[in-house]
């Protein structure tokens, strides 16, 4: 105790020294720092220095592959008309980049239109690259995992509850262009809302979180990250169940049993009073040749 | 006069003096006494048809109308006409707790909870489209061959009313279940009503008891689809059904048949058994579709709800064209006095399919104007001889497909990768011109075959086989056609008999009198018959036969041997033929 006393008055000599302000800050620097690293994640330094490394390569691969249309800084671009060849993706976060090039509809093959689904160009680790640079730019919309749109962990009375709701929720919202089954339908021009039979939960997410093309934006003030769960869910039930009335024929409505009734149904039924009327009892050629 | 004994028949020595009968016997001796059934047997089972596949179409159409009673019996055991809002708890899980209209819950529970339902619901709906496919092919049948001329007209407006009576049985079975798509096409006849100019809204709110939807639409369509509408198509039915027997029914020309006969089979046993035989063939045709190809999945459309629709709302096949008018149609619409006329409804829903069903319900009466023709006919036309008339038939089903096509046009721009604008900037056209070009193309078509007729009464048939004369020169050689071919070809009016003149100067010089309305109709007629080839005459007939016969030689040296072409030209009997003699070395 004394020593203890001892020392602590040998520092109290020191505390209106001309150095002690200095020393103190010195020793609250090294305290806060090496707390700091201590605590702190190790890896957070070379992660930042991994986003920049992912947004670099990304910008490189927009320079040579989208740049042409979307302008250098994907500011957009018109042509000498004032015609948009390629609108701005500044603020469409990284959601935008991975539905377009994930679905194979961004680079464009041609002009036109709207852009078709395709085989993807670029390779999953590219278009992450392309979403990073994309999202450097301004805050968007980020690329939804799987916990957004899967209904695992939920129990199956609440699954069953989401699936009910997203029904009703895609006949509100989604069946008026995409069609009842979402087999897709036609929009002025040429345009089409494509066939969404075949498309990922993550992309069907994407496309309402973003609306690519005509398609209207379903912001999470709209449809809540929920709701956009329990139409992915309603979407997947009816791709599982079985085809209860036979061959769906489409799914395109009534045209398609239209073309059937007729081609088929009808169709058969002639050839049958043809069949019927070629085959009598007495008009065989045996007994004719007899008489 | 004495009897020729070897033609009296000797096996029935017993048939004077009956055996006691049988029990069936007893029983049709039984019911004879109390209904007189022979006397009406008599006569009727042994009633002639003539046979040929075309005169089988209509038979279709009863057949399916036949499924269509017993499964919709089937069906309003189960279904609930009413617009009481329920909670769905079925089987389908993609829509339990849901709220709903009675009427979709118990469609609902017919399709999954009722054993059979499914089945019953898709063959109840596509035996609907099969049974008014099968009128049109009928009607078609019908106007081509001339069998709605005398004295059958009359015949021909009670089919134009089972078309109309049809079309509208569908769709007031197809608006029932009160689903998506069902709704969409009762809010659709709603604004269709609503179009007619003054009084639309009157009796829109008449019918649907107020506001659309209210309560009352889906009881009265109920009402309508299986008492008032069935009625009256049964009562149609039986009178289109009496009016064939006492028409007795048409047939092809040919050796033997005349206009006061009918050659054929015998109701016992032939066509009984080829008519009940058919109905279980249409039967069994409906059970495979029903069973098969799915058809209007109500589970996948949901409850209507008037916020909602999707896309290929479309209304069935025989609602198709007027829909398709009401597509391409232009905007168009007036203010007048604060009334609105929706032009762009008005004119292609309702006065449009008005329009012509009262075209084609007038068409025998039409023609009968236009030819002046007053003589029954039992025998039929081929499509050919009457070239106005088939091409006028074409025209309209021209017309008919146009429309068609314009009301599946999303359909065709995202199926064909096609602009839906162009489709329709294009079918606006359309439907004036190509109606036109239809016109013309066939009745040159049909003007060509009459010269073909005619080619062959005169030159014979191309036998396909290769002459070569003396000078090195090659034709083919052509064959008289059979006398019974000669014949079927010539049973046709001259064109002259078909015109009759309209009565001309009297004794006296001085020149009928003739109404404004019967020049017009003399012109109309001259156009009629325009360009028609006549049957060759009878000296051109006499001396291409004479021509035939000098010439028969040249081939005389075939007689008996088997040659290429000619023996396998499918007018010789070639059985146990082979195609060249064998050769023995």
């Amino acid at each position: 105790m004394r020593l203890l006393n001892r020392s602590a008055g040998r520092l109290s000599r020191h505390r209106r020294g001309p150095v002690a302000g200095l020393v103190v800050l010195l020793l609250g620097l090294l305290l806060t720092g090496g707390l700091y690293a201590a605590v702190s994640p190790s890896s957070s330094a070379s992660s930042a220095e991994d986003d920049q490394a992912l947004v670099k390569q990304g910008r490189e691969l927009f320079l040579v592959g989208c740049a042409f249309c979307h302008g250098q800084n994907a500011e957009g671009q018109t042509d000498v008309n004032g015609k948009l060849i390629g609108p701005s993706l500044v603020g469409v976060g990284a959601a935008a980049v991975n539905f377009q090039v994930g679905t194979g509809r961004m680079p464009l093959a041609a002009p036109g239109q709207q852009g078709p689904a395709k085989p993807q160009t670029y390779s999953d680790d590219e278009i992450s690259a392309l979403a990073a640079y994309v999202a450097s730019l301004a805050p968007g919309p980020a690329i939804p995992t799987e916990a957004d749109y899967s209904t695992d962990g939920m129990t199956d009375a609440e699954r069953q509850e989401a699936v009910v709701r997203g029904g009703q929720i895609f006949l509100t919202n989604c069946t008026a262009c995409h069609n009842f089954t979402g087999a897709g339908g036609a929009m002025p021009r040429g345009g089409y809302a494509p066939s969404i039979l075949n498309t990922s939960p993550r992309h069907i997410y994407e496309a309402m979180l973003t609306g690519p093309g005509p398609m209207d934006v379903f912001s999470n003030g709209n449809l809540s990250p929920d709701e956009k769960r329990d139409v992915i869910a309603y979407i997947q039930t009816m791709r599982e169940q079985p085809s209860f009335g036979g061959f769906s024929l489409g799914n395109m409505g009534p045209v398609s049993e239209g073309l059937f009734a007729w081609l088929v149904g009808l169709g058969t039924c002639v050839a049958f009073a043809i069949w019927i009327a070629a085959h009598t009892t007495r008009s065989s050629k045996k007994k004719e040749s007899q008489a | 006069m004495s009897i020729d004994t070897s033609r009296v028949a000797t096996s029935n020595k017993t048939a004077a003096n009956a055996a006691k009968p049988s029990k069936a016997g007893a029983a049709a001796q039984w019911a004879d006494e109390r209904l007189g059934l022979a006397a009406m047997g008599k006569k009727n089972l042994r009633k002639v048809f003539p046979d040929h596949w075309s005169f089988m179409l209509g038979e279709i159409a009863l057949w399916s109308f036949v499924v269509l009673l017993l499964s919709g019996v089937f069906l309003t055991l189960w279904f609930r006409p009413s617009m009481a809002e329920v909670t769905y708890q079925g089987s389908y899980n993609p829509m339990r707790g849901l709220q709903m209209s009675e009427a979709f819950s118990s469609a609902l529970n017919i399709s999954f909870d009722v054993r059979g339902g499914l089945l019953m619901r898709q063959m109840h709906h596509w035996a609907a489209m099969l049974f008014i496919a099968a009128m049109m092919i009928h009607l078609l049948r019908v106007f081509f061959t001339g069998a709605h001329r005398k004295p059958r007209e009359l015949n021909w407006v009670i089919g134009s009313l089972l078309l109309l009576l049809g079309t509208l049985e569908g769709f007031t079975g197809y608006s029932l279940p009160d689903d998506l798509l069902s709704g969409t096409g009762i809010r659709a006849a709603d604004g269709f009503i609503k179009s007619i100019p003054i009084v639309g809204s009157y009796i829109s709110f008449f019918l649907f008891g107020g506001e659309f939807p209210g309560e009352s639409i889906i009881p009265r369509l109920y009402t309508i689809h299986v008492l008032l509408i069935p009625g009256l198509l049964l009562a149609l039915i039986a009178a289109h059904m009496l009016l064939l027997v006492y028409h007795k029914h048409t047939q092809w020309a040919g050796p033997g048949r005349t206009e006061d006969n009918v050659v054929g089979y015998p109701m016992l046993p032939v066509y009984a058994a080829k008519a009940g035989g058919f109905f279980f063939i249409v039967f069994g045709v409906t059970a495979l579709m029903g069973g098969l190809l799915s058809i209007n999945p109500v589970w996948k459309f949901g409850p209507y709800d008037p916020t909602k629709v999707t896309a290929g709302s479309q209304p069935d096949w025989y609602m198709g064209w007027p829909d398709g008018a009401l597509r391409i149609m232009p905007g168009w619409e007036s203010h007048f006095w604060g009334s609105t006329w929706s032009w762009n409804i008005f004119l292609p829903i309702i006065v449009l399919p008005g329009l012509l069903f009262t075209v084609v319900l007038l068409l025998p009466f039409i023609e009968g104007w236009i030819t002046g023709d007053k003589r029954e006919h039992h025998l039929l036309q081929r499509p050919r001889n009457a070239p106005t008339r088939t091409a006028t038939m074409v025209a309209l089903m021209t017309l008919y497909g146009l429309f068609w096509t314009a009301g599946g046009n999303d359909i065709i721009a995202i199926r064909l990768h096609a602009s839906i604008n162009q489709i329709t900037y294009f079918l606006r056209a359309a439907v004036f011109i190509g109606p036109v070009i239809a016109f013309l193309v066939t009745r040159r078509i049909c003007i060509s075959l009459q010269r073909h007729d005619n080619d062959l009464l005169l030159h014979g048939y191309e036998t396909g086989v290769i002459m070569r004369t003396p000078e090195g020169s090659y034709y083919e050689k052509h064959l008289p056609i059979s006398d019974v071919e000669a014949y079927t070809l010539t049973v046709r009016d001259r064109s002259a008999e078909q015109l009759t003149p309209a009565a001309g100067p009297d004794t006296n010089g001085v020149p009928a009198p003739q109404s404004k309305l019967g020049g017009l109709r003399e012109k109309i007629r001259t156009l009629y018959y325009a360009d028609d080839i006549d049957k060759p005459t009878h000296a051109e007939l006499e001396e291409a036969r004479h021509h035939a016969a000098h010439e028969a030689h040249e081939l005389a040296a075939l007689d008996g041997h088997s040659a290429e072409g000619h023996h396998f030209d499918g007018r010789h009997p070639v059985a146990e033929e082979p195609i060249r003699p064998e050769h023995h070395h």
